[in-house]
């Protein structure tokens, strides 16, 4: 009775001092909204927005090449297996083609596997090249627009232009039949040939199951400044390095090897989730192609991602504001970077920390199976659905011709 | 238009000289790309005959032949520069790997023969200022860490950990007690200030209520607590601590009992934590009190001397790692407890010239109990505590912190149901006929014989003969001071 009197006055006083002092004056709290270019759009729900029309594509397409190597089924390149899967069990789908918003020619192009496990490109433009055409001898739909009310999704290197080196990507260009339609990849860099105005850029498939088993208690304290895993060079195919990653990941190397608040090496621990659950910082640079998984898990563990990779377009950029999130670092700053993220003022980091920590953003970056609301398959719906309605012009006039069935490469013409 | 096979994207570089000077550039670089697709299938023969060339040298030589050399001698492109400046120009040509197989690990880097015709569009619009193409290694000249980085990085990691406890951790914490008894003895003021630093480390408030015996050195504790820095509370307790090493712990059950009533009678509000001057404690164990509810129990690690002690291998055998703590079935409920099977006599055993500490069958120090059930009227507070006065008042050997309850059953298990060892407990006392200076300073003060030699060592420039001299010197003075 007696403490429980003196507690009382003390008790006053301490809430007192708490609203004069205000050291901490925002409430705790531990995520925020995330709304991007487009508005508050990540947690919308696609069904009933539009409705997207399957094609019944031969199994010599799809399922045939899944049988042949099941392997793609765990790489980076999966979500195009996958999404195929959610399509066909999905609300949005409709067996009415007439009133579909959206068509979706399931084609696994990203399926020849080297004996390593890296897919190679050189039969994709046939492959696509040849679904293109049934679908447009079998259905009218293709004819109707020229495919520009179809999507496809191309998660390889460098998207549509099917070639894992940029200089021949560049080269290629996108494969011109798909000059219509909307991508969605995972490949994404301004003033780039291969992105395509309009595409959809998406997350490069990480196993959800894996990063869930690996998951370490929020209240394990973050120890390690900035973490990297990963090659710095290139030695089988770049030696001499400037090549690899355009210099930047050899630059990040020899600038902070001695420096112990970076936790880099090219050793691959098995504690490699629980450590980017330990650190505050993640780089994700470049590497042959500019996005890597890398950003998933950085989102997925709460450690805040530091892009170095000029130009380059996050998924989804329209609805999560990326800027507000990760840290961007010019490559031409590398040199720089210490002195950059320890210039960040704490309030930013601390903002940046608590987005990360909202459920959405994890969700919208992860392929689970089956599918769970706000996840990437229906955040691909919902930038779908944000193109809607199509314009007028999509429709041609009869006998209005827009495609050359004949560009490319001579080599792609030959049918698969 | 140079015969240069070599250059990747004569476009891109006619692109990157356009944002430098005006229309020459985009004017030569048109005429090159122009020129350069006549030449196409025949470079791209050419192309094959050189490779077929290089493959043979490569052959006889017995490495790899660069096709490097012939960019050397027809191409006067710029180079690549891996050095400490970059240049802002990047080079032209790419690495060959001279690979003879066809079905390669990808990535294998082909010199592309000729650059891709760009778009009108692209080169007048889309001016990227990504090039493709071999960049320089940007190297800063100091590639060692700022300190003053170094200490911002750490501030922010320490805002970012604060942030995270705040977010994940208690909400409203709880204030501790840290009961301590101690007394004069040699390691004293060492395992004192061991557990000082322990809990300044503790971000939650708390008091240090030490608890110490009787005896005529009694002003070293108090100094020390008060230059501590911490909430202390200083309770003499009336009997000095037995010459007998075997009352040693009857004596510290009955100062933490003591230090319970000065809890109850004040009033105290918080959690009981035990925490012997001499254990050794880990954060995460005060992070563990808040979540008790009524009385609590972590694992501890018992740190003994074993070596020299024949009958204990033999319990080694049977548990190699002895530890004290609760017990859990699957569902972690408490079902019984671990505890350290102590010699036969117990008490402390002479091992060489020291004397050591054997723990007790139960400790105190893996528990902590909130302060309301000492407290003569708290509302809720359970039955299966005994009242405070009757604990030892006929005489018993209070042993262990069940002693103060009931029934033993309503314990709570921590630190992951007891898995989590978050406690040491280890007895490290000096020999008995040691003479452990008590402070900084030494009593009494240096002879005067001494003070030739001391104020020459302070004027005389370190010669090495004279230094020699003098060390020998102040080592025996110091010798005698001991021995006097």
């Amino acid at each position: 009775m007696a403490g429980g009197f003196r507690v009382l006055p003390l008790l006053i006083l301490c809430s007192l001092f708490q609203g004069i002092l205000g050291e901490e004056h925002q409430p705790n709290r531990p995520t925020e909204r995330i709304s991007g270019s487009a508005g508050d759009v990540l947690e919308d729900d696609p069904v009933g927005r539009l409705k997207v029309f399957v094609y019944e594509l031969p199994s010599k397409y799809n399922k045939k090449i899944l049988q042949k190597d099941p392997r793609c089924l765990n790489h980076m390149f999966a979500a195009e297996i996958y999404m195929h899967r959610f399509l066909l069990s999905s609300a949005v789908r409709t067996s009415n083609p007439e009133e579909a918003d959206w068509f979706y020619t399931p084609v696994y192009t990203t399926c020849d596997l080297t004996p390593n496990g890296l897919p190679l490109p050189f039969k994709s433009p046939r492959m696509m090249r040849s679904a293109i055409e049934l679908i447009s001898t079998t259905w009218p739909y293709w004819n109707r627009t020229e495919g520009a009310d179809h999507f496809f999704i191309t998660p390889h290197d460098f998207g549509a232009c099917f070639h894992y080196q940029e200089e021949k990507a560049i080269e290629r260009g996108i494969l011109h039949l798909l000059k219509r339609a909307t991508l969605v990849q995972t490949f994404g860099q301004r003033n780039h040939v291969c992105l395509k105005d309009g595409s959809i850029v998406i997350p490069p498939y990480a196993p959800p199951q894996k990063m869930q088993a690996h998951l370490i208690p929020p209240d394990t304290p973050r120890s390690i400044f900035v973490y990297f895993r990963g090659l710095f060079y290139d030695v089988g195919n770049d030696p001499e390095g400037g090549y690899y990653a355009r210099g930047a990941r050899a630059s990040v190397w020899e600038n902070f090897k001695n420096n112990p608040l970076f936790d880099i090496s090219t050793e691959h621990p098995t504690t490699y989730y629980e450590d980017m659950q330990r650190a505050v910082f993640c780089l994700c640079p470049l590497g042959w192609a500019p996005w890597s998984p890398r950003l998933v898990e950085a989102v997925v563990f709460g450690c805040i991602p530091v892009v170095i990779a000029d130009d380059i377009v996050l998924p989804f950029a329209d609805a999560i504001p990326w800027e507000e999130i990760g840290v961007f670092v010019a490559e031409e700053d590398v040199p720089k970077l210490d002195t950059i993220l320890t210039s960040i003022p704490i309030e930013v980091i601390l903002r940046k920390q608590r987005l990360l920590a909202n459920p959405s953003m994890k969700q919208a970056m992860l392929f689970p199976q089956p599918a769970q609301s706000r996840d990437a398959f229906h955040q691909i719906l919902n930038g779908l659905a944000r193109k809607l309605p199509h314009e007028e012009s999509v429709y041609l006039k009869s006998g209005q011709k827009i495609l050359n069935w004949t560009a490319g490469p001579k080599g792609d013409l030959k049918p698969w | 238009m140079k015969p240069s096979l070599l250059t990747s994207q004569p476009s891109r570089r006619g692109s990157h000289r356009q944002a430098d000077s005006g229309l020459g550039g985009e004017g030569g670089g048109g005429a090159a790309s122009a020129a350069e697709s006549v030449f196409r299938s025949p470079t791209a023969a050419f192309w094959i005959v050189i490779h077929g060339v290089c493959c043979v040298i490569s052959v006889f030589l017995g490495f790899r032949f660069s096709r490097v050399v012939f960019v050397l001698l027809f191409s006067p492109s710029s180079t690549t520069t891996i050095s400490s400046v970059f240049t802002s120009v990047p080079a032209l040509h790419a690495a060959v790997t001279n690979t003879t197989t066809t079905t390669t690990q990808m990535r294998a880097l082909v010199l592309a023969s000729s650059p891709p015709p760009p778009p009108e569009a692209e080169q007048n619009s889309m001016k990227s200022r990504v090039v493709v193409g071999r960049h320089g290694i940007r190297i800063r000249p100091w590639t060692h860490p700022d300190s003053e980085e170094t200490m911002r990085a750490h501030w922010i990691i320490e805002r970012v950990q604060r942030e995270q406890r705040l977010q994940h951790g208690v909400r409203s914490p709880r204030p501790l007690i840290v009961v301590t008894p101690t007394y004069a003895r040699t390691f004293q003021t060492l395992h004192l200030t061991g557990l000082l630093h322990s809990l300044l480390l503790v971000p939650f408030p708390l008091t240090w209520l030490v608890v110490e015996a009787a005896s005529s050195r009694s002003n070293d504790t108090a100094a020390f607590l008060a230059r501590s820095g911490l909430h202390f509370l200083h309770v003499p307790f009336p009997h000095p601590m037995p010459e007998d090493s075997r009352y040693w712990r009857t004596t510290e059950s009955r100062m933490r009992l003591h230090a319970l009533r000065v809890v109850r009678d004040r009033g105290m509000d918080g959690i009981v934590v035990f925490a012997d001057d001499s254990n050794v404690h880990s954060m995460e164990l005060f992070d563990e009190a808040q979540r008790v509810k009524w009385m609590g129990a972590i694992s501890m690690r018992i740190l003994t001397h074993i070596t020299g002690l024949s009958t204990s291998r033999g319990e080694d055998h049977k548990s190699p790692v002895p530890i004290q703590g609760p017990a859990c079935n699957s569902s972690g409920h408490l079902v019984g407890w671990h505890t350290y099977n102590p010699l036969p006599n117990t008490g402390a055993t002479f091992i060489g010239a020291g004397k050591t500490v054997l723990p007790a069958k139960m400790e105190w120090a893996g528990f902590m109990l909130n302060s309301r059930l000492l407290w003569r009227e708290a509302k809720e507070k359970p039955d299966w505590v005994r009242d405070l006065d009757e604990v030892g008042k006929k005489g018993e050997d209070i042993d262990s912190p069940l002693c103060l309850l009931e029934d033993a059953s309503f314990v709570e298990p921590l630190g992951n149901c007891g898995r989590k060892v978050l406690l040491w407990w280890l007895r490290a006392e000096a020999r008995y006929d040691s003479n452990f200076p008590t402070g900084w300073t030494l009593e009494p003060v240096l002879e005067a014989t001494a003070a030739a030699n001391h104020s020459a060592r302070i004027d005389a420039s370190p010669e090495l003969p004279s230094n020699s001299k003098l060390m020998a010197g102040n080592q025996d003075s110091r010798n005698n001071n001991i021995s006097t």
